[in-house]
Parts: structure tokens; C-alpha cells; sequence
């Protein structure tokens, strides 16, 4: 169950978001211009990366906004949170520090 | 006491003796106390025993005292019906009845009445295990003023304490503990909860707790979910059994168990006791079990040279000391009455004579497990320390801290020492500075000497292969030789031997054997240490947990919401029967007396084609799009133009994802220049609210529209059939139901007969002339009663949701879900003239997409078996005359998506989904049907009734 920070709500737990798959995935457009692979790798092709990934969040228990996350697909860590239409942000330099038992 | 049973102390103990219990297991009445597990109760009357082996059917008896007993699964009968049980856990209470059990348990039929509950909470710091390192963590971030929770899964507190003589600062550590209980409670922000068990450890540090609250009405127990900013694992540690020749046999126990059972329970597990040991903890369970009064004729250490100051002090107690020797087997039948024992060389072979003891106990160390169990679900990292031989924590990758013997620190002031500073360090982390606390002064449990684990003690005969009596998981009877045919098999993965010999996956999932069974397969395939192997992966919940509590009150009536109509009471009146369209109960059919479905939908039928009938509607997802770009807006997402929509008009519109897959359809009005109203689907609505939202928010933020559901704001009725314009006429006096004045797919507003204002819409969804009147949900039963009241004496009839899906199929008209699963474009439904050519919108570029241009596509068609009267199933498979249907796979050419008898062409009929199905209209396909017999249907287009359309204006 991770704990996420809507940008208006503040932090809610998963439940009560929609996920909305891999962010900066922008409807083309002109998609008439695209060959039939331009617009089959819009349609279906998505990254799945091991690591860090900017995806989609909507706040549907919520105020339903539209937002972008960037999460660890590993730790769930959730490094960014920031509006729809907004660039990645640039990721801090230094490294993620680990807690040591 | 004049009945106490045989095995029960006069003295001592955590029970209470004022306070004697009746309970019955396998049929049997014994007597316990307040206090007792069932498992003590049971010891204290020399019952050992628990049930038989799930495979080999041999006996088995209690093992340890906790949540990681092998053996001791009973069915509990009273006080609810509870299968598979442990007895080590299972609190006694009066009247409790129970059975034992061979392996599995069995569910009551009768409901579970117990009631369950959830609750959630966020907390600063959480910890688990109310131990000396967890009461001391929770004190040090108590005291630092952090919200503090802390979970324990005994009836008090104190952890191992509760089992030892250990004393802190210079008292019985009870004392200590029952000091530091006091304290916490004084605090106003701490929490403790017992009888309450951390069952899973999850992202960002959500913990679930399953508490159990015996002493409330019903009994029930309560999830907590649980969000920490920080977590502190005290959980303590698991003794390790050791893997011997009849290692299994009732009598062979864990001995810190049988200190526990001896100094918690005050019951003497044994008369004549053997202690066979890796380590310094059971020295402690020898000379307690001596000074208890009983014999203790053997002390067995693997270790060649144990620590001198243990071996004087059992010397001293009249307890042989054997060195670096080991137990190589067990005699005896249904209970141990003896050991042998033998001399192990440096390389862990037996050698010398074997000598033989009498007992009736052996009290088994193997070594202690840190109960990684949660530290590992929260995808902390362990690693092998070979000094403990033990699996310990190492990086965490979350806010969470391990303290005590949780994570291999086994002496007491170290377990103190460490709690504190666990506590102090999450209090300060979570926003609450505060220093460590200096540890008081323990006796009685100072730091051990390094173990010599021995993981595969050599049987006296044969090797490894034929070792069936070394049992590794005795709760599926899996032995050193299943290990063994696992590794000659080619396994090294200790995943693929855990699946291959099921070691781990009983019902403790491990606990007990798990590390032990490690070291077996480390010894098999030549490692240098279990570290080699490694662990397997750790999975919640931590112990088995109902589903009855993780559903908590989320059962019947309230598994999910369930949604009515302004007019259900009616429906309920007048006797309807429901089916479950999503979320909302809506009317199927209303049989009069003696009807069944058929006889009822066939009138219903009849009436909305000959006279008028009447539909609830309101569960139509309904949406209002306002804003100046609404019209730009519904241009983009329906295949077909909606900006020319004139005011007061409607018009029928389908949505495709961006594959071009119908995903919706329904029909729009416009009332307003910058004002449309949308229907959609009765079970798509959230849906498709969702997704024209997406579209706004995330594409084109910049278009001035508003989406608002006011699916429940508005209740509609469909008023249906040739006479359904007299009966409008009379309910809106003031409105001119002319054609001309109110043609097809046009909106008028008008105040009914009874002074409620109304939206009519001409809309038809069966081909019939028909009106849909939409009011306030307010009004909608009046105005239901109402519409009934003007057409009685026209007849007018109730149908449901099944009239209402033969009489649009009659139509061809398809049902988004139904007829369509997402793999079909509007093309394949032969709705070409839905889609506009000089626009663009969401979905259109899949159209040239080859897949799509494709001319074997599935078409819907309509379908008319051969024999009228036979009524095909939907999901029916289709084939060509002459396929093979032996061939794997049969070559299907599509199948029924509707199918229903038609009162209007007196016949049955169908829609399917057919290859290539336009083309092949007039031919015959064949459905071949469960029962073995094939039917034969000929191939049509998808209106099979009033194909000009002559009838939708009266």
C-alpha cells in the first residue's frame, strides 16, 4: 500500500487513487502523419523500467486531479510529485542514503 | 488444590489458580487455568499428542510454546468454529472444546456470526513485540513525547521474560515489566496493544495487525492498518529443532518451550529429561527442569568444549555434562522413553559407542532465528552471521530499525540496551529528539558463547538417501532424504528444493524448520554455510489469519455499496425481480402470478409494440458538459460531430479508445449552446466520467468545460409503444406531442399534469415511438406513479431490463459490453455512418491501422436458428458446417453475444459476433453446445425487426 502526496490533497494511501501508466506520454498531434509503427508504438509500447519511472496518478477518491509521480519501480520510493503538464523534475545529485539495521 | 492435574506445579507460573477452566479436547474433559494457552492446559494433563502426521500418519505431540509449533493444529468447536488452530496459541477460556487434527482443518458450514472490524491509524513510531527490547524501545519513544504504538501477540507483555528468572536492577524482571506496562500507559500518546499480531510489513511502512479481542461480545477480532513514519522490530527469535534420526517423536520438544511451559505455565513437561543443545540457552532449561524436581540425566552440547562456568553449574545440579556429542536417535512409540547418544568427530561424523538414556523428554536447541520475517517483507536485506549461525538483518529499506534478539543480540541487558536506542533514534527521526536511556543492570542471562550448529546429525545406518526418519518439515513429513532426491535431481536454488520437497509451506510456513532446512540442503550440496543458500522469500501474513477478519464488516449488504432507483419501492411492490446491472438493482421482469420469465418478458414484449409500456431508466449514466468548448470537446471524443448538434436536438454517439474499440455509446442532448447532456452505459458511467476528465485534464487543459454526473440528480421514465403519445398528451397536458411539434431525437421541457417541471426526450431504444421523462430523483416515484395512473387505460404494462434487451436486439441495436468485449471497432458493429470522415477524433488513426482494415474482422450480425423454438446460449462458440471439432484448437468463428425468444417475430433469435459475418449473410453456422448436440442457425443482417424504421414515429 504506498503512500502517495496529491499535490492538493497531501498524502493518501493508494487505495484511493487510479493508476494511470508511464507519464510524458503525449497523445500525437497530427496522428494521421504517423506511420501505422509510430502510432502502434504510441498506442501499445510503454517503458518498464527496473529503477526510477515518472508514471501517471488521478485522485479519483479525491479531488480527482490528473497528477505525475516518480516512483522506484524497485523500492516504491517516491522521489517527485508534481502537476500534470509539468517537466520531470531533475533528480537531486546526491544518492539515496540506506538505513542500516 | 486437591484435582490439580499430575503435571501442574503447586506454585508458580503466570496462571491463575483461583481460577480453574473446563475444557474438552478429542471428546476428553480436562480442567486448566486462566492463563494457559490450550497447549499448556493440555501438558499439564499429560497430554502430549496432538494429532497424527498429515502423510505418514505419525504420532505427533506439542513442540514449543508459540506460533511456530510444527505439530499442534487442533479444530476448535467452542467457543466459534475455528479450523486449524495451534494449540501453543489458542488462549483457554471456560467451556472450550477442540480436536486434533491430521494436517488440515475444516470449515464450518454454518456463517460465521462473529463480527470483525477495521481500523487505521498513523503513528510516529510503531513497535512490534513487547519484549525487553520492545518495551524498552517504546518507553525511550514514549518519553520523547512521539505518538507510540506498541503490539504484542500474548496477553501481557514481556516476551521471552514472561518464561525466564531473569531479573533487571535488582527485582524479578516481571517487575521491571510490569513497571515500564505502567509507564506507557500513563503516557497520553502511547498505545499498547496485546493479543495483537504484525501480520504484514508493506511499502512506506503500512503495517497490518490482527488483533484478537476474546473478551468481547462476539468475539471477534479487529485489522489494524497501521502508516508509521517509523518502525521498530523487536520480534524476538525462533528456536531452531535439529534434524536427527526420529527427531519427530511426541516427547521431543524445543527447550526454551519446556522452560516456558515450566517457569509461564508451571507444568513440568517431563519427569526424566535429556538436553540436547548447539548452544548456552538450554543450560537454563536443564538446571530449571532440575531444580523443578525433575531427573535430568543427560546434558548433550555439540560443542566440544562448552562454556566451563555452564558445565560446573550443571555438574553442580547433578546434570551429566556429554561434549561433543549429539542425540542420533529417539526410541519409543506414541511417547519418548528413551535417546541414544553419540560422540561427533570435528567433521560432524559419529563415532564411539552409541549410549542409551531413558527419558520421557528431550528439550532440543538447535540454535536461535531472528524472526526476520517482517524485516524481510519490508524488503530489508539479511545476511548469513556465521559467529550467531543465524540469518540476521542487515539493510533496511524502509524507516525500520531491528533491536534484540529480532536481530541476534541474545543477552538481556544487550536486548535492553539495544531497545533503547532503537526507540530513542526512531523517536528523533520521526521529529521527536530524545537520547538513549542507560540500560539497568540484568543477571541471570549474560552474553553465550559462540554455538556449533550441527545441521544434519548422521544417522547410525545408511546415508542421506535413505535418512526417512530424519524429519526436516515435519508438518509435511518432509525428511533429509526428500532433500536429498531434491539436490541428486539437479536442484541448488533453495526456492526450486522448497517447491520441489514443499519444505516451508505448511501452515507456519517455516517457522520452525525453515533455517534448519537451510542448513540441511547447505550440508547436501557442499556449502560452506547456510549463507551460501540463502533464504527463501518471506511472504505475510506472518501467521494465518481468517478471511472472515481481513473482510472485516465488507460482507453481504455491505460488500459493496448497492444503488436504487427513485422508484424502487415500487418495483418492489409490484413485485419485480432484480438482477445486478453494476452497482444498481433495476427491475428484470415482472411476473404476474404463474408466469415464469418467459411468459412475463413475452407479454412486456407485446405490449411495448402494441400498446405502451413503461421502463425505470434513471440508471443511465448521465453527464453534464458545460463550458464555451464543450462542443470542440464532444467533437473530439465521439466518432461522429456533435458542434452542429442544433439546441433542443439529440443525437446517438459512440467514443472509441485510441485503438479505435468502441468503448461507449449513448445519446447526447443539447440544451444550451455551451450546455450538453450526455447518457452512457448504466454500468460505464464512473467510466466515462473518468475518462473525459483524463482527456481535459491531460491533453487539452486548455478547453473552458466543466463534467458533472448527475446520474442520480435526474430520474427517468421510458414510455414505449404505438400508444405511448396519448399517454404523454394526457401527462403533459401543456405540450404539443405532435410530430411536427416534437419529432424524433428532439428535447422539449414541459410542467406534468401534477405540477412537476420535466425533461422530455424523444428517444427510442427499441424502434417504437417513445418518450423518456426526466425529472428530479425527487420526484420520480410520483411521476412514475403518475405515468402509470395516465396510461391505464391504455394498458400500460412495467417491463424490465430483459424486455428491454429483446426489444433493442430485435433492432440490431448492440449493448457496449455485452455485444462488444474491447476488441471491436464501430466498423465491425456496421456502424460505418457513425463515423465522420472530416473530423479528427480520439481512436481515428486506428481505423487505417491494417488489424483494423482487415475483411475477416468479427461483424455483428443477427442470427436465426434453423429451428425457431431453439434458444441458443450467448457465449455459444461458432464454426463453419464440416469443421473439425476434434481439432485443438476448433477453428471458432466467432460466437452469441445476445440471444433471446421474440414475441414480435414469434421465434428466437440471436446476435453474434461473426468472421467476416457480413459476408456470409443466408448461410448456416453451426453451434456446437455443451450437451453434445450441434444447432444450426442461418447468418442475417442485425435488424431482424421494422427494418425501414416505420415505427419509431407512431
Amino acid at each position: 500500500m504506498l503512500l502517495i502526496a496529491c499535490p492538493w490533497c497531501g498524502e493518501r494511501d493508494e487505495t484511493e487513487y487510479h493508476y494511470g501508466g508511464q507519464a510524458h506520454v503525449a497523445h500525437p498531434a497530427d496522428p494521421h502523419a504517423l506511420s501505422d509503427a509510430e502510432w502502434g508504438a504510441y498506442l501499445f509500447v510503454r517503458d518498464n523500467p527496473k529503477g526510477e519511472f515518472a508514471e501517471r496518478w488521478m485522485h479519483a477518491a479525491g479531488c480527482r486531479r490528473w497528477f505525475n509521480v516518480v516512483r522506484h519501480t524497485v523500492t516504491h520510493d517516491i522521489s517527485a510529485v508534481y502537476p500534470a503538464g509539468q517537466p520531470r523534475p531533475v533528480p537531486p545529485s546526491d544518492e539515496h542514503s540506506e538505513v542500516t539495521a | 488444590m486437591s484435582n490439580r492435574p499430575g503435571n501442574r506445579l503447586a506454585a508458580g507460573g503466570r496462571v491463575d489458580r483461583s481460577a480453574p477452566l473446563r475444557f474438552t479436547f478429542d471428546g476428553v474433559e480436562y480442567t486448566g487455568l486462566r492463563g494457559d494457552t490450550l497447549a499448556s492446559a493440555l501438558l499439564a494433563n499429560g497430554v502430549l499428542a496432538v494429532g497424527p502426521s498429515l502423510y505418514r500418519e505419525r504420532p505427533r505431540g506439542i513442540v514449543t510454546a508459540g506460533v511456530d509449533d510444527p505439530h499442534a493444529l487442533v479444530q476448535l468447536e467452542r467457543p466459534c468454529s475455528d479450523p486449524m488452530q495451534l494449540a501453543t496459541t489458542v488462549e483457554l477460556s471456560d467451556g472450550l472444546a477442540a480436536t486434533g487434527l491430521q494436517g488440515r482443518g475444516r470449515l464450518d458450514d454454518a456463517p460465521d456470526e462473529t463480527r470483525y472490524d477495521k481500523t487505521y491509524l498513523h503513528t510516529d513510531v510503531l513497535v512490534v513485540g513487547a519484549g525487553p527490547a520492545g518495551l524498552a524501545a517504546a518507553l525511550a519513544a514514549g518519553r520523547s513525547g512521539a505518538r507510540v504504538v506498541l503490539v504484542d501477540d500474548q496477553p501481557e507483555p514481556g516476551g521471552a521474560l514472561l518464561s525466564g528468572r531473569e531479573r533487571i536492577d535488582g527485582r524479578p524482571a516481571l517487575a521491571w515489566v510490569a513497571e515500564a506496562r505502567a509507564e506507557l500507559e500513563a503516557q497520553p500518546e502511547t498505545r499498547l496493544l496485546t493479543r495483537a499480531t504484525a501480520i504484514g510489513h508493506h511499502d512506506q511502512n503500512y503495517v497490518l495487525v490482527a488483533e484478537r479481542r476474546p473478551d468481547r461480545p462476539g468475539g471477534g477480532g479487529r485489522l489494524w492498518h497501521f502508516r508509521a513514519r517509523q518502525v521498530v522490530l523487536a520480534t524476538g527469535a525462533h528456536e531452531r529443532p535439529l534434524v536427527f534420526a526420529g527427531n519427530d517423536r511426541p516427547g521431543v520438544m524445543s527447550a526454551a518451550a519446556v522452560r516456558s511451559y515450566l517457569n509461564r505455565y508451571a507444568v513440568l513437561t517431563g519427569r526424566r529429561a535429556v538436553v540436547f543443545t548447539t548452544g548456552d540457552s538450554a543450560y537454563a532449561t536443564a538446571l530449571e527442569l532440575a531444580a523443578a524436581g525433575a531427573e535430568v540425566p543427560a546434558l548433550v552440547d555439540t560443542r566440544p568444549e562448552p562454556p566451563a562456568a555452564l558445565v560446573k553449574a550443571a555438574r553442580a545440579a547433578g546434570i551429566e555434562v556429554l561434549a561433543g556429542a549429539a542425540v542420533v536417535g529417539t526410541e519409543g512409540g506414541a511417547r519418548l522413553t528413551g535417546v541414544r547418544i553419540s560422540a561427533l568427530t570435528a567433521e560432524e561424523q559419529l563415532t564411539g559407542p552409541v549410549r542409551e538414556v531413558a527419558c520421557d523428554l528431550l528439550a532440543v536447541s538447535g540454535g536461535w532465528s531472528p524472526a526476520v520475517h517482517l524485516w524481510s517483507m519490508a524488503r530489508g536485506t539479511v545476511r548469513y552471521d556465521a559467529t550467531l549461525a543465524a540469518f540476521v538483518p542487515d539493510r533496511a529499506a524502509q524507516e525500520v530499525r531491528a533491536c534484540g534478539s529480532g536481530r541476534g543480540r541474545h543477552d538481556l541487558a544487550g536486548c535492553l540496551t539495544e531497545g533503547f536506542t532503537a526507540g530513542a533514534e526512531a523517536a528523533t527521526a520521526a521529529g521527536f529528539p530524545f537520547a538513549a536511556p542507560i540500560a539497568p543492570p540484568c543477571e541471570g542471562d549474560t552474553p553465550p558463547a559462540p554455538p556449533r550448529p550441527v545441521w544434519l546429525v548422521p544417522g547410525e545406518e545408511g546415508d542421506p538417501s535413505t535418512w526417512r526418519d530424519h524429519f526436516v518439515d515435519a508438518q509435511r513429513d518432509a525428511t533429509v532424504a526428500d532433500v536429498h532426491r531434491a539436490v541428486r535431481a539437479g536442484m541448488r536454488s533453495v526456492e526450486h528444493i522448497k517447491r520441489y520437497t514443499t519444505i516451508g509451506t505448511a501452515h507456519d510456513q517455516g517457522k520452525s524448520c525453515g533455517v534448519a532446512a537451510i542448513g540441511v540442503i547447505a550440508r547436501l550440496l557442499g556449502a560452506r554455510s547456510p549463507g551460501e543458500v540463502g533464504t527463501t522469500t518471506f511472504r505475510g501474513p506472518y501467521v494465518p489469519v481468517s478471511f472472515a477478519l481481513l473482510a472485516g464488516r465488507e460482507r453481504g449488504p455491505l460488500f459493496d455499496p448497492v444503488r436504487t432507483t427513485a422508484v424502487h419501492p415500487w418495483h418492489v411492490r409490484r413485485g419485480a425481480v432484480f438482477e445486478n446491472v453494476g452497482q444498481w438493482h433495476r427491475p428484470r421482469y415482472y411476473p404476474r402470478p404463474g408466469e415464469d420469465m418467459d411468459a412475463a418478458v413475452l407479454r412486456e414484449c407485446r405490449a411495448a409494440r402494441e400498446a405502451v409500456a413503461v421502463m425505470d431508466a434513471s440508471t443511465l449514466g448521465k453527464i453534464d458538459v458545460i463550458g464555451p468548448d464543450a462542443a470542440v470537446f464532444l467533437d473530439r471524443l465521439y466518432t461522429n460531430g456533435f458542434a452542429k448538434l442544433p439546441v433542443g436536438s439529440a443525437r446517438y454517439g459512440v467514443m472509441c479508445r485510441a485503438d479505435g474499440m468502441v468503448f461507449d455509446d449513448g445519446v447526447t442532448v443539447r440544451l444550451a449552446p455551451d450546455h450538453y447532456y450526455l447518457t452512457t452505459t448504466t454500468g460505464n458511467a464512473a467510466a466515462v466520467l473518468d475518462w473525459m476528465e483524463e482527456w481535459l485534464q491531460t491533453e487539452w487543459p486548455e478547453l473552458r468545460v466543466r463534467c458533472t454526473s448527475v446520474t442520480e440528480q435526474w430520474s427517468t421514465a421510458a414510455v414505449v409503444g404505438p400508444r405511448s403519445r396519448e399517454v404523454v398528451a394526457a401527462l403533459a397536458p401543456g405540450l404539443d406531442v405532435s410530430n411536427d411539434a416534437f419529432p424524433f431525437m428532439t428535447v422539449r421541457d414541459a410542467v406534468l399534469a401534477n405540477g412537476v417541471p420535466a425533461r422530455i426526450c424523444r428517444i427510442s431504444f427499441s424502434g417504437e415511438l417513445a418518450y423518456e421523462i426526466n425529472v428530479s430523483s425527487w420526484y420520480g416515484l410520483a411521476v412514475w406513479e403518475a405515468v402509470l395512473a395516465y396510461g391505464a387505460h391504455a394498458g400500460i404494462t412495467p417491463y424490465g431490463t430483459e424486455t428491454m434487451h429483446v426489444l433493442r436486439a430485435e433492432k440490431g441495436y448492440p449493448i457496449v459490453g455485452q455485444d462488444t468485449d474491447g476488441t471491436v471497432t464501430p466498423q465491425d458493429l456496421g456502424m460505418t455512418w457513425v463515423v465522420a470522415r472530416h473530423k479528427d477524433f480520439v481512436g481515428k488513426r486506428s481505423f487505417a491501422r491494417a488489424d483494423t482494415s482487415r475483411a475477416d474482422r468479427r461483424h455483428l450480425v443477427g442470427l436465426l436458428p434453423v429451428d425457431g423454438g431453439e434458444l441458443l446460449p450467448e457465449g455459444a462458440q461458432l464454426v463453419a458446417p464440416g469443421a473439425d471439432l476434434t481439432a485443438v484448437p476448433v477453428d471458432s468463428l466467432g460466437h452469441v453475444t445476445s440471444s433471446y425468444r421474440s414475441a414480435a417475430l414469434d421465434r428466437t433469435f440471436a446476435l453474434a459476433l461473426v468472421r467476416g459475418g457480413r459476408d456470409r449473410i443466408g448461410e448456416t453456422v453451426l453451434a456446437p453446445l455443451p450437451d453434445g448436440r450441434t444447432v444450426a442457425a442461418t447468418v442475417t443482417e442485425p435488424v431482424l425487426f421494422d427494418p425501414k424504421g416505420g415505427r419509431r414515429d407512431g
